[in-house]
């Protein structure tokens, strides 16, 4: 038997960026909120007490902000031919745990998004035609419109100190020759903060890609040029490019995070709570099956307890979200075979190339300077932005030096052909660990029919609830985008004229490999959208079947960015509490009727 | 802005004067607003014990003493009449004729006025719950504990009871901060030095110089010389500073610690703009004790040195390693976020204890209503060694300009136990 807590108004799952907002917004709204976090408090201090948090081996190598996959991770395979397997270790991706969530550990690179991706079907079949869109790719759009966004965007960047360069403000050009990205869409204020300065590695890029024809701006970054103090009262430091960013507690309060930008406003209300080691087993339905009652958690005893609560937002990473609605019944399962079923469907990645250049010893490119948001990027191969047609692929990569900062233990690179170990390693990593510039295509990632979510028939967490099964690969569609996208960077690459050169990318044939990071960035499986038969939820992000849960989060994409998606999401969250505000609560039930 | 606050502190006093006539309960609020500004609750209530309930134990150099109950039930001062409560709270004598143990501050209350009195009382009675809570014998030993001998000081050092003068011709806003540091903020409990007879040397502007010129360690902490010396008081702050500095805890170029940030938390956040405004106008009229002080002249050797990669100064490395992330190799900081170390006022005090202390144990901004984020200088105790602290504390106290006495390893392994 449970133990039955008392009612509160919301309760929502998880405390990363999404939730985080959300309690905010709700609280301001006058509701009682319950925050519940599966993972223990965590905060500047003590969890990043300087210097111990310079720590490469705890928190990089033994992952000490992730996911603890010895009580639940997810199981995979390549088709819905292969047996999936739990991933024992974390490589490809990184879910956060704890308060903060991944919104703890990130870099703090902050996009907004391409306005023609999210519309991304209707934009393509309007300039390509529809059967340009290959078969089995299940790309669609949002059912939000860039300028409905537009205000939440900044508003978003006012709370997380976004450091950045606007291109035009109401239209007016403010950006030429100062770092603003001529492919931006128009914005309705400039960034709070000034861009960062660039790294040398960076200038080199800027410099290189000016040679090629390419148009290099600065990269937002939530990471501060100087001071701040957000709306809500909360003050950032400066960054001073330590390069501890993602993996890290940032030392500095100059990374935004749920932690530093949201919590200190909302510790002192009453209306507040933050219940950290609750971790969320299932969403509780009526016997109608569209009204949720509140949730169930697990906390640090092990006990089973209810939370009832009038609305519930699931507010959990990517996997969590989508599984937690899986777990709970809430909404149609999906069916690969039949095209049928909304949760799991459109589970979406990212699809990176990375080049490295290696120069000479009068190069000093200091790799161990960095900040995580921080760098110079070309929008001239993102999105739509240049002619698909010849090229017969869907999607865009922005490319960019993004100089995080190369930790000693994971940060050495040497040039193709050094051996792995030994006297000839030691030689090259001397050589080259400070001369040398990386970069990468940060490429938007498509849906697919086969690439889908759903529960593991054999596999169970330490709590006995089934894992969530990844049936994922690289298509066609991927492997030809990121070739051409490696192709594009590598000019700008020859342009700088290095030593040596290392390319990885993708070759027709490779398969995914859970073993190699390129980012966290995982989207869909609770998609939002404009019909209740293709996605789990409507565009104000509230479900389709169950009125009073709402999903915020990357879940909620129907396909991958070429951006860095935290902040849409965060977007996306202000733009859904604020439905719910204005809309929901005075009239509950569904904000759009099927 | 400088008339528009003298014209609110007016209106508040002459308004409060006659709302609290008409409408008890603007008299409980108005004696509410006061009791924050004395900071009651600050001594009388324990550690996570409810308000008011007493129970705090202070020590003593006779041995430990605890806050008394004072909310308006049976085991608090339920029974008192506005005469017992004006008694103890002015004059230092509890309802049973004994003399209150001057922890309590009344030679500082003293000067309180009887409508503000009047104000206290009523909020006591009837602002706050009642709390049975029975108070605690101090442990102090026989003979000492015999309380006569302290009518005996009482009577040579606690000054006549009289509502506060304002001197004839007194600009308004200094002569309401004069009555809130001197008597209700009893600011001099902690900020002005004390003699061997435990008395503070002085009670106000007027008495000498030692007042609020600083005082010898309390609990492991300085409270800084509030004067308008540069080296190691005010002298370097303007008012704006120190208004920012009392409602937030922090300013563009220093933060809180140590003691004063429970007296953030509990008292000066709820002062009004225009109280603030006086407390700090009053500060800074306060001369300078030392009468050779000048401003502090930033010397950019050391950060010239530092810059160049050369670490030879003792200390400069432990500097670098530590401390030099946040508040930078120039010794400034940032702004709002990390104090600034050059020519910082609670660095160069001849006694260095507050310096040793948070290097030691680091510190916590507090949250306050208007600045909710909390900065957390990390503690460093468990990884420099008495000598490295000493090394650091003396870099920090001979570079960028600053000058102050030099510092043992001794010193630390003091402060360190």
């Amino acid at each position: 038997m449970s133990t039955v807590m008392k009612k509160v108004d919301a309760v929502i799952v998880g405390f990363g960026w999404t939730g985080a907002i959300m309690a905010k917004e709700l609280t301001e709204a006058g509701l009682n909120v319950v925050a519940l976090e599966r993972g223990p408090m965590q905060d500047t201090y003590p969890d990043g007490n300087y210097p111990q948090v310079i720590d490469e081996l705890t928190y990089s190598v033994r992952k000490k902000l992730f996911q603890d996959v010895s009580k639940e991770t997810v199981t995979i395979r390549h088709s819905i031919k292969d047996v999936a397997l739990p991933n024992r270790q974390l490589g490809v991706f990184l879910p956060g745990n704890g308060v903060g969530g991944a919104g703890l550990h990130w870099s703090g690179v902050h996009f907004r998004v391409d306005p023609t991706e999210l519309r991304m079907r209707s934009h393509y079949e309007e300039r390509y035609g529809k059967n340009f869109i290959p078969e089995g790719m299940t790309i669609q759009d949002f059912g939000v419109s860039y300028e409905e966004l537009e205000p939440f965007f900044d508003y978003a960047e006012k709370v997380f100190g976004t450091s950045g360069q606007a291109w035009t403000v109401n239209g007016q050009l403010v950006g030429q020759g100062k770092g603003g990205n001529p492919y931006a869409p128009d914005r309705s204020d400039n960034f709070p903060l000034v861009s960062q300065k660039n790294t040398y590695s960076a200038q080199l890029f800027q410099k290189a890609a000016n040679e090629v024809g390419y148009k290099p701006y600065n990269l937002p970054s939530a990471n501060t040029s100087g001071p701040y103090t957000n709306p809500y009262g909360a003050q950032m430091g400066p960054c001073n490019f330590c390069g501890f960013c993602s993996g890290y507690v940032c030392y500095m309060y100059s990374k935004a995070s749920p932690n530093v930008n949201i919590l200190p406003a909302l510790k002192p209300l009453p209306n507040f709570e933050l219940r950290p080691d609750a971790h969320v087993i299932r969403v509780n339905l009526d016997s109608s099956k569209s009204k949720a009652t509140g949730v169930t958690y697990i906390d640090a005893l092990g006990r089973e307890i209810e939370q009832p609560a009038d609305l519930v937002i699931l507010g959990a990473f990517q996997l969590h979200n989508v599984r937690l609605m899986l777990l709970s019944g809430i909404g149609k399962p999906y069916d690969p075979v039949t095209n049928e079923g909304v949760v799991g469907r459109n589970f979406a990645y990212q699809n990176m190339g990375t080049i490295k250049a290696y120069f000479d010893k009068d190069v000093h490119t200091n790799n161990f300077i960095g900040a995580g948001g921080n760098g110079v990027a070309i929008d001239d191969f993102n999105a739509d932005n240049f002619d698909h047609g010849p090229h017969g692929f869907v999607g865009g990569s922005p490319m960019w030096v993004n100089q995080a900062g190369s930790r000693p233990i994971a940060g050495t690179s040497n040039p193709p052909g050094t051996p792995a170990w030994g006297s000839a390693w030691k030689r090259a990593t001397a050589d080259y660990y400070t001369h040398q510039v990386s970069m990468d295509s940060h490429g938007a990632h498509q849906s697919y029919r086969c690439n889908y979510l759903d529960l593991d028939p054999v596999y169970r967490d330490a709590y006995g609830q089934p894992l969530l099964r990844m049936t994922f690969d690289w298509q066609e569609n991927d492997i030809k985008m990121n070739r051409f996208m490696m192709e594009k960077m590598g000019k700008i690459a020859d342009a700088m004229n290095p030593k040596a050169i290392a390319r990885i990318g993708k070759q027709v044939g490779d398969h995914f490999n859970t073993a190699s990071y390129q980012t966290t960035h995982l989207n869909g499986g609770a998609i939002m959208g404009t019909n209740p038969k293709t996605s789990a939820l409507n565009r104000y992000l509230q479900s389709w079947d169950v009125h009073n849960v709402f999903v915020p989060g990357a879940s909620a994409f129907p396909q991958g960015l070429g951006y860095n998606p935290t902040g849409l999401v965060a977007a996306l969250t202000y733009w859904s509490a604020r439905a719910i505000r204005e809309q929901y609560l005075k009239n509950p039930g569904p904000l759009v009727q099927a | 802005m400088k008339a528009f606050v003298i014209a609110t502190l007016a209106l508040f006093s002459s308004f409060s004067a006659v709302a609290a006539d008409s409408d008890p309960q603007a008299l409980v609020k108005q004696g509410e607003y006061l009791a924050r500004a004395g900071d009651c609750v600050a001594c009388h209530t324990a550690k996570d014990g409810k308000p008011f309930a007493g129970g705090l134990a202070m020590e003593t150099p006779i041995g430990t003493i605890y806050s008394t109950n004072i909310t308006p039930g049976k085991s608090g001062i339920g029974s008192y009449s506005f005469e017992d409560f004006d008694k103890a709270v002015r004059h230092g004598v509890a309802q049973n004729g004994s003399t209150l143990y001057p922890a309590m501050p009344y030679p500082s209350y003293a000067r309180v006025n009887q409508d503000d009195m009047q104000a206290l009382y009523a909020y006591f009675m009837k602002g706050v719950k009642p709390v049975e809570q029975a108070n605690q014998e101090a442990d102090i030993p026989w003979p000492l504990s015999m309380r006569w001998p302290l009518a005996i000081w009482r009577w040579l050092f606690a000054p006549a009871v009289a509502d506060f003068k304002p001197q004839a011709g007194q600009d308004a806003v200094l002569s309401r901060g004069a009555y809130l540091v001197e008597g209700l903020g009893h600011c001099g409990a902690c900020h002005t030095p004390r003699a061997l007879t435990m008395q503070e040397k002085a009670l106000s502007a007027s008495d000498s110089p030692a007042f609020l010129s600083g005082s010898a360690p309390l609990e492991g902490w300085i409270a800084k010389n509030l004067r308008g010396d540069h080296k190691d008081g005010l002298g370097s702050w303007n008012e704006e500073q120190l208004v920012q500095f009392l409602k937030t805890g922090r300013s563009d170029r220093s933060a809180v610690f140590g003691g004063m940030s429970d007296v953030i938390v509990h008292s000066m956040q709820y002062m009004s703009e225009a109280d603030l405004t006086a407390i700090a106008r009053y500060l800074k009229s306060l001369p300078a004790v030392d009468p050779a002080d000048a401003p502090h002249q930033y010397d950019s050797t050391v950060a010239d040195a530092l810059w160049n990669g050369d670490d030879s100064k003792r200390g400069a490395a432990v500097y670098i390693d530590n401390c030099a992330a946040c508040h930078r190799t120039d010794g400034h900081g940032y702004t709002r976020v990390f104090p600034a170390l050059a020519g910082n006022p609670v660095l160069q005090s001849n006694d260095p204890t507050s310096l040793i202390h948070i290097v030691l144990k680091g510190g916590t901004l507090p949250a306050t209503h208007t600045a909710p984020s909390t900065f957390t200088m990390p503690a460093f105790d468990w990884r420099l060694s008495d000598q490295e602290v000493a090394d650091v504390v003396n870099f920090i106290r001979t570079s960028w300009g600053n000058k102050a006495a030099e510092v043992k390893a001794s010193d630390v392994k003091v402060l360190r136990e």
